[in-house]
């Protein structure tokens, strides 16, 4: 089930003034186009128009270590930046997951669509989400005009903040030509306690009590029975925050995985391997962590399975339930896969708030022809 | 300022009955020497007492001034507890002020999901009180956190010392009730790690006031850490000091805080808070956080790479006493300046690595403008506050400063930087903002105002140049 994504087919413009040209002139057409970088995070096939690629918009525009800033355009692969960082010992501290084993791709996930997607991994839950990464954008609006907003330092206020709109809008609303994001030190030092044979109920509550305490705990994932924690820390750090929180929770013999175990699993996690290599229907569910386990149980009861991250304020559920089934136990929940089952993918928004997104739409977008109906309830 | 419009002074008594009408006896303020109160924020050079005050306990009761005031066509300025150094809820004579002041409900305290429920009106020090006996804090520490309202706080999208680690307040923000300008009420997020579909509240974090009054928030909240120690970092030079901050951050300590302080701020702190900081170009404060082992084991880490540097000194603090003595001319040095005469305080950022050469050229216009600055800031993360120096009873002197003020903010943008770090632009920055944004970027800001506010009531004149948004408020008036 190999999907194959024309990333080099189609349209791929060499230039933001290029690109610029190219959307100016289908906004005057009408001509809707699919706007993709790897195409490894967001299913587009039903998006009407010709393809276009940002694969031509490439390379690391400048990576200042000492100052954790990274500028780069959007079709730069993810791994050749994340290659980089680790050679300075940094890396982006929200942990982008890569979801091609879950959508079936084979594309190159890029630096572009992980700030469309606003990709955030099971470190959210301690460093924040992209967007909170996200220092500035340039982009392509869709009346062709190049615009940028925000910078490259850390802290910045001058005027509106578009690039949380940008970052999350899937490129419905511009085009990204370049991203300036905040790298964060990567220390090798972790672990993972491991609490075997529980229920998602006893999972939440491990996570509650954990992450109540000041240890930065970097990581909360319950799957198939098992309570996850990820504990981070300098050196002698490490080991004073792994034995408080096993003296915290001593309900169940925990296993500790060392540094090298820990990087695999939650590689594993981070990246869903568990939901990969079948095309049933996913669902990502934003829930307050208390209510995972009730809203987790009511979905398995419509069968299939489920797992839990960010201490369980993020339900994955893979299983049979309809949409107005799923839709009907919880109202954040967001169709990651579509595994045959057609119907808008994003929940459905308060009509106050539709009618401000749909004028914000208008105002980057007049024509709507950048991805057009991909984020429509 | 714009002139204010002679229709809306002349309909003035009309517009104070409707809101009296519509509201609490006590919710109105029109009275010439009450209203007088709410003629500035904390940027205090510009003044203009408005036409009404509104101070509303509830959602409902600022809903329905701000449906009065659109039906009526008044201009709304959203005021917190106005600490705005930017004059960021500086009223015109025309206007409402609506104040979020009296909403200080804290609504809910939910430690198991991490978050609380509060309305807006509630200072930002009082959510970490509260807090307290739970284990919690909220984060983000803008340095008038004993005063200012996380109403304000949102609109600013402030921050504080304590940023480099935990974020500012978008950050921090999980959810927001919105009363938009035609009075309607919208949930925007909630107690969820969201956003679903587009990021409202990431755009109306920082707006300020340009798109709607918050009157409830949904704030993140963080395990208070087990301890944290300061120590004081001398250096004979400015370039120097800027080495240890970056060589800090790349290796791996990432502390909650980076203060730096240059000579001219650090005499003037030693005469007034007798501090006994050292005699020398730069100090560095640099605070950490965790168990008294984690703290021995970070400062021990700093020591070493600040070492490598030859500092002048290298104070660690042992305990409480000694934390505060540190703290204590930082945390002064706002009140030490004003001893040596009036100032204007400024806001940029400057990405790290442009610190010496900024803080260099800094030093170069105060001698071409003759007028003497000092240096006191966010080191970790380039967030600057030159404070210029200046005599407000001296003529021109004022209008010195303010030009010296405006070439510091143009070398930060030049070196790739910002205009404001967490002050925000408000009437200060205004004009400047061209020299950020060009056109069409500022188009597309002012686009996405007409969507929330189509008739270019709420908080006029801030953030947007004057020329540059005049075409757009005129197209607003026909609307």
């Amino acid at each position: 089930m190999i999907a194959d994504i024309p990333s080099r087919a189609g349209l791929a413009p060499a230039s933001e003034a290029e690109l610029g040209a190219l959307i100016a002139d289908r906004r005057s057409s009408g001509q809707p186009l699919r706007i993709a970088g790897g195409g490894t995070r967001t299913q587009t096939d039903h998006v009407p128009g010709e393809a276009l690629s940002t694969a031509a918009l490439s390379g690391v525009v400048t990576y200042e270590p000492g100052e954790m800033t990274l500028i780069a355009r959007p079709g730069t692969p993810l791994d050749e930046i994340e290659t980089m960082l680790a050679a300075e010992g940094q890396a982006f501290a929200f942990e982008p997951a890569d979801m091609r084993g879950v959508l079936g791709r084979n594309g190159a996930p890029t630096i572009g669509g992980m700030v469309a997607a606003n990709a955030s991994g099971p470190r959210r839950l301690l460093a924040g989400a992209c967007r909170d990464h996200l220092l500035g954008v340039r982009f392509v609006d869709g009346q062709g005009r190049v615009l940028k907003n925000g910078g490259r330092v850390m802290k910045n206020v001058t005027g509106l903040d578009l690039g949380k709109l940008i970052c999350g809008a899937h490129g419905t609303l511009g085009v990204l030509t370049e991203v300036a994001l905040k790298t964060l030190p990567y220390l090798p030092d972790r672990c993972t306690l491991g609490f075997h044979g529980v229920t998602a109920h006893e999972a939440v509550a491990i996570f509650s009590a954990a992450l109540a305490t000041p240890f930065e705990v970097s990581g909360a994932v319950f799957r198939d029975g098992t309570a996850w924690l990820r504990v981070e820390g300098l050196g002698p750090q490490l080991g004073y925050r792994r034995d408080r929180l096993l003296g915290l929770i001593q309900t169940r013999e925990a296993e500790v995985l060392d540094a090298t175990a820990t990087v695999t699993l939650w590689r594993e996690l981070r990246d869903l391997a568990h939901f990969a290599g079948s095309d049933a229907p996913l669902w990502r569910i934003l829930v307050k962590p208390s209510e995972a386990p009730a809203v987790a149980g009511a979905l398995a009861a419509l069968g299939g399975v489920f797992s839990l991250d960010w201490g369980g304020g993020l339900i994955w559920y893979c299983g049979p339930g309809t949409a107005q089934e799923v839709r009907g136990i919880t109202r954040h929940a967001t169709l990651v896969r579509r595994g045959g089952l057609t119907g808008p993918a994003f929940p459905p928004e308060a009509s106050a708030v539709a009618r401000l997104s749909a004028g914000l739409r208008q105002v980057f977008d007049p024509a709507g022809i950048l991805n057009s109906g991909l984020m429509d309830q | 300022m714009p002139t204010p419009d002679a229709g809306i002074l002349s309909r003035a008594p009309a517009i104070i009955a409707a809101l009296r009408a519509a509201l609490p006896q006590d919710a109105v303020i029109w009275d010439p020497e009450e209203t007088r109160a709410y003629e500035c924020d904390a940027l205090t050079t510009y003044r203009c007492p408005p036409l009404a005050v509104v101070l509303p306990r509830t959602t409902e009761e600022v809903a329905t001034a701000m449906r009065i005031c659109h039906e009526m066509r008044v201009p709304v300025v959203p005021r917190g507890a106005g600490t705005s150094l930017a004059g960021g809820a500086l009223p015109t004579a025309d206007c409402v002020i609506i104040g979020t002041m009296r909403l200080r409900e804290m609504l809910e305290i939910d430690t198991a999901n991490r978050f609380v429920r509060v309305q807006t009106g509630v200072t930002n020090l009082s959510v970490s009180g509260e807090l307290e006996s739970h284990g919690f804090f909220y984060a983000p520490d803008p340095s008038s956190q004993l005063a200012c309202t996380i109403a304000g706080n949102i609109a600013m999208n402030s921050g504080g010392a304590h940023c480099l680690k935990y974020g500012v307040t978008t950050n921090n923000l999980l959810g927001a009730t919105v009363v938009l300008t035609t009075g309607e009420v919208v949930e925007l997020g909630g107690a969820e790690m969201g956003p679903m579909g587009l990021d409202l509240m990431g755009l109306l974090c920082g707006s300020e006031g340009q798109l709607g009054i918050v009157t409830e928030a949904v704030l993140r909240i963080l395990p208070r850490p087990e301890g944290a120690r300061p120590v004081l970092i001398g250096f004979d030079g400015a370039e120097v000091a800027g080495e240890c901050v970056a060589r800090i951050i790349r290796s791996g300590v990432l502390p909650v805080a980076i203060e730096y302080m240059d000579d001219v701020c650090l005499r003037a702190v030693e005469a007034f808070a007798h501090a006994g900081y050292p005699d020398c170009a730069a100090v560095l404060i640099v605070e950490v956080e965790g168990s008294p082992e984690e703290i021995d084991l970070q400062i021990a880490r700093i020591r070493e790479i600040a070492d490598a540097l030859n500092p002048v000194e290298f104070r660690e603090s042992r305990n409480a006493d000694e934390a505060m003595a540190i703290w204590k001319g930082r945390k002064s040095a706002f009140g030490a300046m004003g001893r040596l005469g009036d100032y204007i305080c400024l806001d940029g950022t400057v990405p790290v690595g442009q610190l010496p050469y900024t803080l260099k050229m800094i030093g170069e216009l105060s001698r071409q403008h003759g007028l003497e600055v000092a240096n006191v800031f966010h080191a970790g993360d380039g967030n600057m506050h030159p404070l210029i120096l200046f005599n407000a009873n001296k003529p021109g002197d004022l209008e010195k400063a303010e030009a010296f003020g405006n070439d510091i903010l143009r070398l930060c943008v030049d070196v790739g930087g910002c205009l404001t770090g967490e002050h925000g632009v408000g009437i200060e920055k205004r004009d400047l903002m061209t020299k950020q944004y060009d056109g069409p970027d500022l188009d597309i800001q002012m686009a996405v105002k007409d969507v929330f506010d189509p008739r270019w009531l709420l908080n006029p004149a801030k953030v947007f140049p004057l020329e540059v948004s005049q075409p757009w408020r005129e197209e607003a008036a026909t609307r």
